[in-house]
């Protein structure tokens, strides 16, 4: 596993509890009283180093590579997923998957960043980064959703839209803008769920809902640390200042009411036990749709537009 | 060495540096695109645009309204109230004192002003940002006035034009000012919903969380000449890519030539050009 600096005592004692496994059976020895103490210390651990993260630590875990994305999301939680792609414009941007498949019982278009998981993955998907051709498939997509009245689900995770000279070619402002306008414009149930790192207007783009949900270990910001330190502080080591300052993390923006529910990770974080996080969102995810089935299309735009004139409002 | 160059010259050198800008920023001002000296008369005359090679300089908020309005009239509004420095934010300076050094700079409360008036004998209201104000950048203030000049479109019945100057969000104000893309966005769908013209002119710079939300959501774009337009900064791009960029990258025109705006307009035809969309649209038949 790719271990983070704080969790390198954690990850030692969890290799350990794996090599006595093996050696155990291999030598059908008896030692589950010594793992179960190993065990109980991990756990202990566990506790205390996740109870106190700081900022730039969670933003840290938000980016572990082995945290789930959106395909694993997508397989645990979403049958029978039909994958649509294009924008019909120009191509098929891989940093934004989107498609139909059955939730929980229910029809759904589901749309969200893919940053990959290997190095032929995260080319494949551009490390999550999309260009215009992405969120253009993202408005067809949520128009598709608004034409067939199914609810709209979508997951979040980007450091940010694509910088590069033929995504400003091809219009990235206008691109971001229109996904966010038809965010606000579709009269269907949506409910947005950061799960790793929300990056600004490439984050926005999809996460403008009736619901905005983040995983407990989630980011979501209008700058990376490393950019905002290096424009404010002029120096980019100074990450965990402008993380920080930033309120970047789940727990202050929920305080700050930007989001309006986090969802529990396992001990440890999301990256440790996957199936566990999938199916705490998958839980928090039925909730809130239930709660939205009871608004008339009208209510759920409206709804969708008071909540963002309200912030900030005194 | 003496203390003649120790001590004279250093003495010398910082009354000619002292002295020399303060003369230069009354009288004399370079362009900042070809360097030639212009003077102050000239270039009022000239809407602040280069006579040497057409680049067209900044405006700050209270000129752009002035240069637009029929007879330089126009009747400013009081902006909202919005949460002064809701983080508490603190880099290498407190925000609320960055803030209220800005305010007494400009004499303005925050980077936009909202005014009506007539355009060519068009009524309209228009919000035009001012980059001179921590860089027209985008936070509760900004946010509320586009909503609140929307809302006032909408109860005069009038057209909006929006004049975004801007490099991005506040990040001063962190998620707030990300906060601002979809809310500002609201306030477009409201001027869609009244069936009211949202008019956009887009002036150097337009960047960021600005330029991806209400600055590209206009029913008609156009951009003064020259001006930088786009996403991503140019600076950041080149670090990321490692290339070099293409001649007039993310200009008012090479956005044109790709199908992103509408029209490019140099300053002095902007009252004619505006005056012309809003009779138009007024005016269905005559």
């Amino acid at each position: 596993m790719y271990t983070l600096d704080f969790e390198k005592q954690i990850t030692d004692l969890e290799t350990k509890i794996e090599e006595l496994r093996h050696v155990s059976k291999e030598k059908g020895m008896d030692i589950v009283a010594e793992i179960s103490v190993l065990q109980k210390k991990v756990d202990k651990l566990l506790k205390d180093v996740y109870g106190k993260l700081s900022s730039w630590d969670k933003v840290q875990v938000a980016r572990h590579p082995e945290r789930p994305h959106f395909l694993d999301y997508v397989k645990e939680l979403i049958e029978d997923f039909t994958e649509l792609t294009g924008d019909r414009l120009y191509a098929d941007d891989q940093a934004i998957v989107g498609g139909l498949g059955r939730f929980r019982g229910q029809t759904v278009m589901i749309i969200g960043q893919e940053k990959g998981h290997d190095i032929e993955s995260r080319m494949k998907h551009n490390f999550g980064s999309p260009k215009p051709e992405g969120y253009r498939k993202a408005v067809r997509l949520m128009a598709l959703a608004e034409h067939y009245r199914v609810p709209l689900i979508t997951l979040v995770d980007t450091a940010g839209a694509y910088p590069g000279i033929e995504a400003e070619e091809r219009g990235q402002a206008v691109a971001i803008a229109r996904a966010t306008d038809m965010c606000l414009s579709v009269t269907v149930p949506f409910v947005a769920t950061i799960i790793g790192e929300g990056g600004s207007g490439g984050a926005i783009a999809l996460a403008t809902a009736n619901r905005v949900l983040m995983m407990e270990y989630a980011i979501y910001s209008v700058i990376s640390p490393e950019g905002c330190a290096s424009i404010l502080w002029h120096d980019s080591a100074k990450k965990g200042e402008a993380a920080e300052a930033q309120k970047l993390t789940a727990q202050d923006l929920l305080k700050l009411k930007i989001i309006d529910r986090i969802v529990p990770e396992p001990l440890g974080a999301a990256h440790r036990n996957p199936k566990e996080a999938i199916t705490n969102l998958g839980n928090a995810l039925e909730k809130e749709l239930k709660d939205l089935s009871n608004l008339t299309p009208k209510q759920l735009k409206a709804q969708r537009h008071q909540k963002y004139l309200d912030i900030g409002r005194v | 060495m003496n203390w003649i160059t120790d001590y004279v010259r250093p003495k010398l050198q910082k009354l000619t540096t002292e002295t020399k800008p303060a003369v230069a920023d009354n009288l004399w001002q370079k362009c900042p695109s070809c360097e030639q000296m212009l003077f102050h008369r000239d270039l009022v005359d000239n809407l602040s645009v280069c006579h040497y090679c057409n680049h067209h300089l900044r405006l700050n908020a209270y000129a752009r309204l002035k240069l637009l309005f029929d007879n330089e009239e126009f009747t400013p509004i009081t902006l909202p109230k919005v949460p002064l420095d809701p983080l508490k934010f603190k880099d290498s300076k407190k925000y609320v004192d960055r803030l209220k050094d800005y305010r007494k700079k400009t004499g303005q409360e925050d980077a936009i002003l909202v005014a009506h008036g007539k355009i060519g004998g068009n009524p309209a209201v228009v919000a035009a940002f001012d980059f001179s104000f921590m860089g027209g950048s985008m936070g509760l203030a900004v946010g509320a006035a586009l909503v609140a000049a929307a809302e006032l479109a909408i109860k005069l019945d009038f057209p909006l034009i929006a004049i975004p100057a801007s490099g991005g969000a506040r990040m001063q104000e962190g998620p707030f000012s990300l906060m601002q893309m979809p809310r500002s966005t609201v306030a477009v769908q409201m001027m869609r919903e009244a069936r009211l013209p949202y008019l956009v002119l887009l002036v150097d710079p337009t960047l960021g969380g600005v330029s991806a939300s209400f600055a590209m959501l206009g029913d008609i774009t156009l951009a003064e000449s020259g001006a930088t337009i786009g996403f991503t900064g140019a600076r950041v791009i080149q670090q990321t890519i490692k290339e070099k960029l293409p001649a007039g990258f993310q200009t008012a025109e090479y956005l044109q030539e790709h199908g992103m705006i509408d029209r490019v307009v140099h300053r002095k035809d902007l009252r004619a050009t505006f005056k012309k969309i809003l009779t138009l649209l007024r005016q269905k038949s005559l």
